[in-house]
């Protein structure tokens, strides 16, 4: 952190001596109000948020978060893909919940393409939506635990979370960046024997989540470093645009899986955690309690899921499979269509959202019928909550920002787009 | 019993139809979505209203952004999302505004919208009357021009590179390493869409999109 004198003074009592400096005014030594420059390069900035801090002694009176040092122009770029081009493009957005916005996309092309994957593929969306909810929760609980001092939770969560990443790569062959949800299902049916050992990882992942919860919930530090700090109530959550875990910590029951379903999450049977005092604590609680209701989800698709394809059988969509591209001239041709041209979607416009880890990411889409989007605007559910930074660490100190920053889950990816 | 979103937004667009006639231009619904188009005079009026009114409760803006059609003579679109949590409804409102004609801002009823609004003009160039806080927020410090709109080149104006001889940054205008390259690849393949004999459409009708202009960032 470096720090540069502030030409705002708060002290009307101040005087300075020939060389500038603060001299002792009255009974007691006034405070030089400071701004503080804070990242772009922080570990406690979640990566580049440049923050400037205007502070009375360690009192925040005014954040003012500058943003947009990782601004790839993602929106631009996609105007100038196919959609299957685009696809890619979610993937690194927020890039500790890659499969959820693939889903996000995939949703809104199917919207405007009047077509609905079959069955196996939505649970197979579905389940990997709920594997990244898991990833992105320990992420974000052990790096924030981190944050406000505590090492063990970050060692004991990435072992687990390299355990799903490995998930990641057995269904698609990368460890992040996955391109696996396509408009129309998904690029590829489960490997073989990967159901039963996502099962076996269900099952032993509840210990972890007992361990973290033993580790920070009743921990003395963890507590006194985020109870009643970065308080948010319904009224400034709504105001604000607050979504995901942000909002249901102060207490509003909201959840698109459960109030706008897609896919096959109407036929989940899970609960939506709420909070009541809409701090830092809240927010991890929140947290806690949805890695357990997305590993109940997971076990429930490992349970249900049907047989059949994984994919649309609409070859002006899906590509046909390897195998009968080799022996038939038709699906050649379709298959060399679809990766030159694209698809081409109708004329049309439309706002789809999903409920992804971090709050509602949403895609809105206009399309001119022909095979690129006329526009694709990506709603990010981190830009409106590092928005309400501002407000939201205004009279505490320096290192509760920290705190706050931490509990909301900040990822510049998809806030810088 | 619970309502289709079809029923729900019907409802909500009659009441809309009845209450806020006076600053509605146009209605419309698409793909379970409503959409309604203000006149910018009244935007201020009509997002109270949708914002306080106990028959709409759309409390969240949760997105602002703008669409840009440079062949109109009202070339933007600015779009606004709002979310009622109440009635588990969304609803779209748009205003049509020029280059030079500043929206209201709609900061007094969400706060939300500071940045978001600041994104806006930042792509966009569109000036929101009222936000004081209109600085840009994802491109550069300095930079110049408003990318997303449809004349602006995808390869940008300037580049950056660290200059070692003068230990600073350095900004160059842009020089391409290779062509531009964009193919068309629309062809007379039926896809998606229905159209009596495919491809013929490009000899008659002049498309709006990317492909028109990406010749200038080429040269």
């Amino acid at each position: 952190m470096s720090t540069a004198n502030a030409t705002k003074t708060t002290h009307e009592m101040v005087s300075l001596d020939e060389a500038g400096r603060m001299t002792a005014v009255g009974d007691e030594t006034q405070i030089k109000p400071y701004t503080i420059n804070f990242g772009p390069q922080h570990p406690a900035a979640h990566g580049v948020l440049r923050l400037i801090l205007e502070m009375d002694g360690e009192i925040v009176e005014r954040a003012d978060p500058h943003i947009g040092l990782l601004h790839r122009g993602t929106e631009k770029l996609i105007e100038y893909k196919t959609y299957m081009q685009a696809l890619p493009y979610f993937d690194r957005l927020d890039y500790v919940s890659p499969i959820n916005q693939e889903h996000c996309f995939a949703l809104t092309v199917e919207k405007l393409l009047g077509i609905t994957p079959p069955p196996r593929g939505q649970y197979i969306r579905v389940l990997m939506c709920e594997l990244t909810r898991i990833l992105n929760h320990i992420l974000n609980i052990t790096t924030y635990a981190l944050d406000v001092g505590a090492i063990t939770p970050a060692l004991w969560g990435f072992e687990e979370r390299e355990k799903g990443m490995e998930f990641y790569d057995r269904v698609c062959g990368a460890r992040l960046h996955a391109n696996y949800v396509r408009p129309g299902g998904v690029n590829m049916d489960l490997p073989k024997g990967l159901a039963e050992d996502m099962w076996a990882w269900t099952e032993t992942f509840t210990k972890t989540i007992d361990d973290l919860d033993g580790l920070l919930t009743q921990n003395r530090v963890f507590k006194q470093r985020t109870v009643g700090i970065g308080v948010v109530d319904r009224k400034q959550a709504m105001d604000w645009g607050f979504t995901g875990p942000m909002l249901r910590a102060s207490g509003v029951a909201w959840d698109l899986r459960k109030s706008q379903p897609y896919d096959v999450y109407d036929k989940m049977d899970f609960d939506i955690p709420v909070g009541k005092t809409g701090d830092c604590y809240a927010r991890y609680m929140v947290r806690m309690e949805e890695m357990k209701q997305s590993l109940k989800i997971m076990r429930q698709c490992l349970h249900e899921m049907p047989g059949g394809p994984v994919k649309s059988d609409d070859y002006k969509v899906t590509a046909p499979p390897r195998e009968e591209m080799k022996k038939s001239m038709e699906a050649l041709i379709h298959h060399f269509k679809l990766f030159t041209e694209g698809y081409h979607v109708p004329a049309g416009e439309t706002y789809t959202a999903v409920e992804a880890p971090k709050g509602e990411f949403g895609v809105y889409l206009v399309a001119d019928g022909t095979n690129r989007p006329y526009k694709c605007h990506i709603r990010a559910p981190g830009f409106a909550h590092l928005a309400g930074l501002d407000f939201m660490s205004r009279g505490h100190m320096l290192a509760d920002t920290v705190a706050i920053i931490g509990s909301m889950d900040i990822v510049f990816g998809e806030i810088d787009r | 019993m619970k309502k289709t979103p079809n029923e729900l937004h019907t409802g909500i667009a009659a009441k809309i139809g009845e209450k806020l006639g006076y600053g509605v231009i146009a209605q419309t619904f698409a793909q379970d979505e409503l959409v309604i188009t203000v006149k910018p005079a009244e935007l201020n009026k009509v997002m109270t209203a949708l914002r306080d009114d106990a028959e709409f409760m759309f409390e969240q803006l949760v997105d602002i952004t703008a669409t840009d059609y440079p062949a109109k003579a009202d070339r933007f679109e600015v779009v606004y999302s709002l979310l009622s949590i109440r009635l588990n409804a969304r609803i779209r409102v748009k205003v049509i505004t020029d280059e030079d004609t500043p929206v209201a801002s709609v900061v007094p009823q969400f706060s939300s919208a500071i940045w978001l609004e600041r994104e806006v003009w930042d792509m966009y160039g569109i000036v929101f009357e009222g936000n004081d806080d209109l600085r840009r927020i994802l491109t550069d410090y300095g930079f110049e021009g408003h990318p997303l709109r449809k004349d602006f080149p995808l390869t940008g104006y300037v580049e950056m590179r660290y200059d070692e001889t003068e230990k600073r940054v350095v900004y160059e205008p842009v020089t391409l390493q290779q062509d531009f390259r964009v193919f068309d690849n629309l062809s007379p393949w039926e896809a998606m869409t229905t159209v009596q004999l495919p491809g013929d459409e490009k000899a008659t009708t002049q498309k709006i999109g990317p492909k028109n202009y990406r010749q200038k960032g080429a040269e």
